[in-house]
């Protein structure tokens, strides 16, 4: 019975807090509290978990997670805060006047320990037979505590069947442990809203509309909740048992292809910190797994810039200059699957706006299965091909049934991260310190603008390298230093950047049997925006809807994951706002040390065009292989 | 239009007052005067909770926004408890001119009653009701021309959960969400429904308000004990011969209230609800205050009949079924003591585990999230401390095994 239909995750679950000051010390809104005896000084609002993570005083946490609203509901946290009859939750807990914190007293552990070894009682399963071994925040607070055994008894039947019916996310609530990361990740973080609790009491559950199915229900696939989940009961659905059989098939070729974030995070899975790319390491492993061919995603970027970009021009020159009127401007971006399928669900009358070309992964997978065997001599029908991807809605693209404009299924399997290094350890490899090696032809190593694809704005910076260059003549770097355009880079959820065209040069030649001149782009302001996380999308959305500064723009990047690909549902996990730049900075340091940073200046896709994609970007086989349609889904069709 | 009366006698909620008397009143006192009155009352909550009346309107009234609300917790969900409702059927113009007295207090606008789903049938008569204070300007604009004091009232009806009742949830629940407990701090004087200032009174509190501001707090102030001023409505229920409310002074005896209902052969009292405590004989000459046993209002009498350990059962299996669900020692923690139960009936009950489940159960009254998980091991431990005995005769073949 909801009501108020505009609401994003409940009261309860939003962070109810106080607004902390940009300048408490200035103002005089430090509160002076002792936490152990220790005093300390906080700003006005802090919680007290916040003040005890300053001050290095480890407070143990479940439902707590950096990225979403808070909760205070799985109670791990509690400490006991002097005057008060009751222990309270660290997490939720705004400090407001000057309170004395003890967060070790008996009464503290006591409590923690027992509501441990409930949840531990309720959470079915065993450590070794499940994906979070090892990763698991309930295991660990387990180790922690140091339980050796179960003092309140412990489930040894399962009360819940798994829903594996998504391509994407797999769920098994025998696992779960009621933290509603999941719902507010998905009601709060994305604003999507499949996961909610319900029930009360011992039979509370956190399920789906009607109890569907997962793949029977507005899931986007993106991923998010089990990046966030504690414990192994949101997985992605696991391909690596096909992926091994087909690499132990002598009749199958397996290619892999992989995209520019997993090499960016994959370092994570072995211990390392966040922020080293593996790139050249992870191309050996593959190859020592089985991989018949290791390419490079980037490549299938590059053309992405190509098409995508040669269909904005095509749409501008429409509107602005033969003053076509039913042309949908802005033109949005379309690589990520889990926005498309936003966007198909929420705002079905937006989809002409979606750019028709298809992602980096679908293209190349279409080319994978017809201009390789080609050049290769092989039968496309031994193929496999498989991509790694740092996301989880890919396993959904994959299985669209419009994928399939080679004749074959373009992409195989979607595999993520995690389960590709899962597959590395299998094979008893130790990555990091593997030695490099690169991609290989014919489609070699590709651009820093591919690589770029990763982070939030990525898409929007490649593509605007290759389109001004395309429009001006002139040199990016003559534009914006060392090529790097700044204003689309960063975290802000929402980002817009003005860009005016003082010049236009003559039309290349590559896309001269298009439009016939530049001219009309001259004066003319371009207008660009990014919004990466689909809760930011959906505020650009509505602002287009109600004709607001983004119905103006030409040209706008969405992504659904907070962070763009390098924060993808596929990723390893913990995810938090720091690991997440940290990701980027490794993808823009490698971007710096690549020969070539535009997409137009690939020369094995120059290549392309000249020898298979012969009449140019947008053109009749590139439309047929690279280009596809979007369906109205609706709240309905799914 | 007048509620219902019934021949029902008291002191203070069940004396005679007249429709609109204490708006009137009240609207010729400064707010100051009004919250001085309810303080020198020293009137609690008589939800339960027992939070001071005069700090919570204070708050409120302190709270700076453009916009609050005056909610009457109308809830009445604690097992043996009917007070509320005979309040709403009877005495109506107690509650809802209090609300109106609330609302030129706290400078709120609107008022909320959160009326228990179950209690539908009496939405009609209820609105009936208002619309005749809307007819005689007790609520509208301009109210009593006093010129701009605008106030009205409306009616949501529950769904039926307990824990709707817990004033947070109830305002979750006033949104259209899940009725779960909210994090607290921010209290809801401050951040309440809709994200504003919110004051949550219970039915009865409401009703004593309208006496006070007409009678007086000093009046009020003559019945009761030192610590526990005035009056208090009793919802009795069980093994009595004349069951039903009572308007009590504070300060009485149990085993008066017993001979009062015509309770024989009285082996056990339950007071306050599932969520109170269980007394045995021994102690039934402790009295009902605030400084002794402090209650909402709900007595349930059992006579040597009764298994204890079925009655505990049933507090239980009552509170497995009405915790929300979201935290941990709520949720699990009484599915734990009732486990035990079931244990004791099967005579597997260890006294080691006993004493990990005691323990439990205070983790349980300190560590969850509300007042349900913190109050719901209050039955579990007092009847298995009360009844020990018959209670682990049970299984021996003791004299309730059979039943
Ligand atoms: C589980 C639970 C159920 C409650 N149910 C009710 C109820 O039905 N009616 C009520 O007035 N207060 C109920 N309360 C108390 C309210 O939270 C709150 O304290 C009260 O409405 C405040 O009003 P008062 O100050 O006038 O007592 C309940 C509390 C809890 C924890």
């Amino acid at each position: 019975m909801r009501k108020n239909n505009n609401v994003r995750a409940p009261e309860s679950q939003k962070r109810l807090k106080v607004k902390i000051a940009d300048n408490p010390e200035d103002i005089g809104a430090m509160v002076h509290i002792e936490i152990n005896e220790k005093k300390v000084s906080v700003p006005l609002g802090t919680t007290i978990l916040e003040a005890c993570r300053k001050n290095q005083i480890h407070i143990p946490t479940l439902c707590h997670h950096d990225d979403l609203c808070i909760a205070g509901v799985c109670r791990v946290c509690v400490v006991e805060v002097e005057g008060m009859k009751t222990l309270q939750a660290a997490c939720s807990f705004p400090i407001t006047n000057p309170v004395k914190i003890k967060t070790t007293s008996p009464r503290v552990r006591r409590a923690r320990k027992n509501i441990l070894d409930l949840l531990l009682s309720e959470h079915y399963g065993e450590c070794y037979a499940c994906v979070r071994n090892n990763n698991c925040e309930l295991q660990a607070l387990a180790k922690e505590y140091g339980v050796d055994h179960y003092n309140f008894g412990h489930i040894d039947k399962p009360k819940f069947q798994v829903d594996n019916s998504s391509y994407a996310v797999v769920r098994d609530m025998n696992k779960c442990v009621l933290c509603k990361r999941c719902v507010r990740t998905c009601i709060d973080l994305q604003e999507v809203g499949v996961l909610e609790a319900i029930n009360r009491g011992e039979a509370t559950y956190i399920g789906t509309f009607f109890d569907k199915p997962l793949a029977d229900v507005i899931c986007i696939n993106c991923g998010q909740c089990i990046n966030r989940c504690p414990t192994g009961a949101l997985h992605a659905n696991d391909p690596r048992d096909e992926i091994w059989a087909a690499i132990d098939d002598p009749e199958k070729h397996v290619i892999i292809q992989t995209a520019p974030s997993p090499r960016a995070a994959i370092g994570e899975e072995f211990g390392l910190e966040p922020g080293h790319s593996l790139t050249g390491e992870m191309n050996t492993a593959l190859r020592r797994i089985g991989f018949d061919a290791v390419f490079d995603t980037n490549f299938a970027a590059d053309l992405t810039v190509m098409e995508e970009g040669t269909e904005l021009l095509l749409r501008l020159y429409k509107a602005l200059a033969k003053g076509e009127p039913d042309v949908a401007i802005p033109q949005f971006t379309s690589c990520s699957p889990g926005w498309v399928k936003y966007l198909e669900h929420f705002y079905p009358d937006f989809i002409n706006h979606l750019s028709s070309a298809k992602s980096p992964q679908q293209m190349f997978g279409a080319l994978l299965k017809t201009f390789y065997p080609k050049i290769k001599n092989i039968d496309p029908a031994n193929i496999v091909t498989v991509a790694v991807m740092p996301c989880a809605a890919k396993k959904f693209e994959c299985n669209r049934p419009e994928m399939t404009d080679s004749g074959y299924k373009d992409i195989d399997y979607g595999l993520t991260t995690r389960e590709l290094a899962q597959m590395i350890k299998e094979a008893g490899i130790y990555l990091p310190e593997l030695p490099k090696s690169g991609f290989d032809d014919p489609f070699g190593d590709a651009t820093g603008a591919g690589l770029i694809f990763g982070a939030t704005g990525g898409v929007m910076e490649a593509a605007l390298r290759t389109v001004l260059e395309l429009v001006t003549g002139d040199k990016i770097e003559n534009i914006f230093e060392n090529a790097e355009i700044k204003p689309v880079r960063g975290f802000e959820g929402i980002r817009y950047a003005e860009i005016p065209v003082t010049k236009v040069g003559k039309v290349p030649g590559i896309i001269s049997h298009l439009i016939p001149d530049f001219e009309w782009l001259k004066g003319i302001t371009l207008k660009v925006a990014v919004a990466h996380g689909t809760a930011n999308a959906k505020k650009v959305l509505e602002d287009i809807k109600n004709g607001g500064k983004f119905s103006h723009c030409h040209f706008i990047e969405f992504m659904a994951c907070p962070g763009g690909c390098l924060g993808g549902g596929g990723q390893p996990i913990p995810t938090n706002a720091e690991i997440r730049r940290k990701r980027a900075e490794a993808i823009y340091k490698e971007e710096r040390t690549l020969n070539y940073r535009k997409s137009h200046e690939n020369p094995k896709l120059i290549r392309l065009y000249n020898e298979f994609l012969t009449d140019g970007p947008c053109g009749s086989v590139s439309h047929k292989l690279l280009h596809t349609t979007y369906t109205k889904r609706g709240s309905f069709i799914v | 239009m007048e509620g219902v009366k019934h021949n029902r006698f008291g002191p203070v909620i069940f004396s005679k007052y007249e429709r609109g008397s204490a708006i009137e009143r009240a609207l010729a006192m400064s707010r100051e005067d009004i919250l001085f009155e309810l303080k020198n009352s020293g009137l609690k909550g008589r939800g339960g909770a027992g939070f001071p009346t005069s700090t919570k309107w204070m708050l409120t009234a302190a709270a700076i926004s453009d916009k609050k609300y005056l909610i009457c917790n109308a809830d009445e969900g604690e097992p043996g408890t009917f007070k509320d409702r005979v309040l709403l059927i009877e005495y109506p113009e107690l509650v809802f001119d209090a609300m109106v007295v609330g609302g030129y207090t706290i400078g709120a606008t609107e008022g909320i009653v959160y009326l228990r789903g179950e209690y539908e049938y009496l939405l009609d008569s209820l609105n009936d009701y208002l619309n005749g204070m809307r007819k005689d300007n007790l609520l509208g604009e301009n109210i009593l021309g006093k010129k701009g004091f605008n106030f009205d009232i409306r009616i949501f009806l529950g769904e039926g959960s307990y824990v709707c009742g817990e004033e947070t949830a109830l305002i979750e629940s006033l949104e259209g969400h899940r009725g779960e407990a909210r994090n607290r701090p921010p209290y809801p004087v401050n951040t309440g429904f809709m994200g504003k200032p919110t004051c949550v009174n219970n039915v009865e509190t409401l009703a004593t308000i309208s006496h006070i501001i007409v009678k007086g707090s000093e009046w009020y102030k003559n019945f009761g004990t030192s610590k526990s001023k005035g009056t208090k409505l009793f919802s009795i229920s069980g093994d009595c011969e004349k069951p039903g409310v009572y308007e009590l002074e504070w300060g009485m005896k149990i085993s008066d209230v017993l001979k009062l209902v015509g309770a024989k052969d009285t082996k056990a009292v339950q007071i306050g609800g599932a969520s109170g405590v269980c007394l045995n004989s021994s102690q039934f000459d402790r009295t009902l205050a605030y400084e002794d046993v402090p209650t909402g209002g709900s007595i349930i009498i059992f006579n040597k009949k009764r298994s204890m350990l079925k009655v505990l059962k049933n507090f239980m299996e009552f509170f497995v079924e009405e915790s929300c669900g979201q935290c941990t020692p709520c949720r699990i923690g009484n599915v734990k003591l009732l486990e035990a139960v079931k244990m004791i009936e099967e005579n597997k009950l260890t006294f080691g585990y006993l004493k990990k489940l005691k323990e439990l159960a205070e983790t349980m009254k300190i560590a969850s999230k509300c007042g349900l998980g913190q109050s719901s091991p209050n039955p579990f431990l007092s009847i298995i401390e009360n009844f020990k005995e018959e209670i682990f005769n049970y299984a021996g073949g003791g004299e309730y095994a059979k039943e």
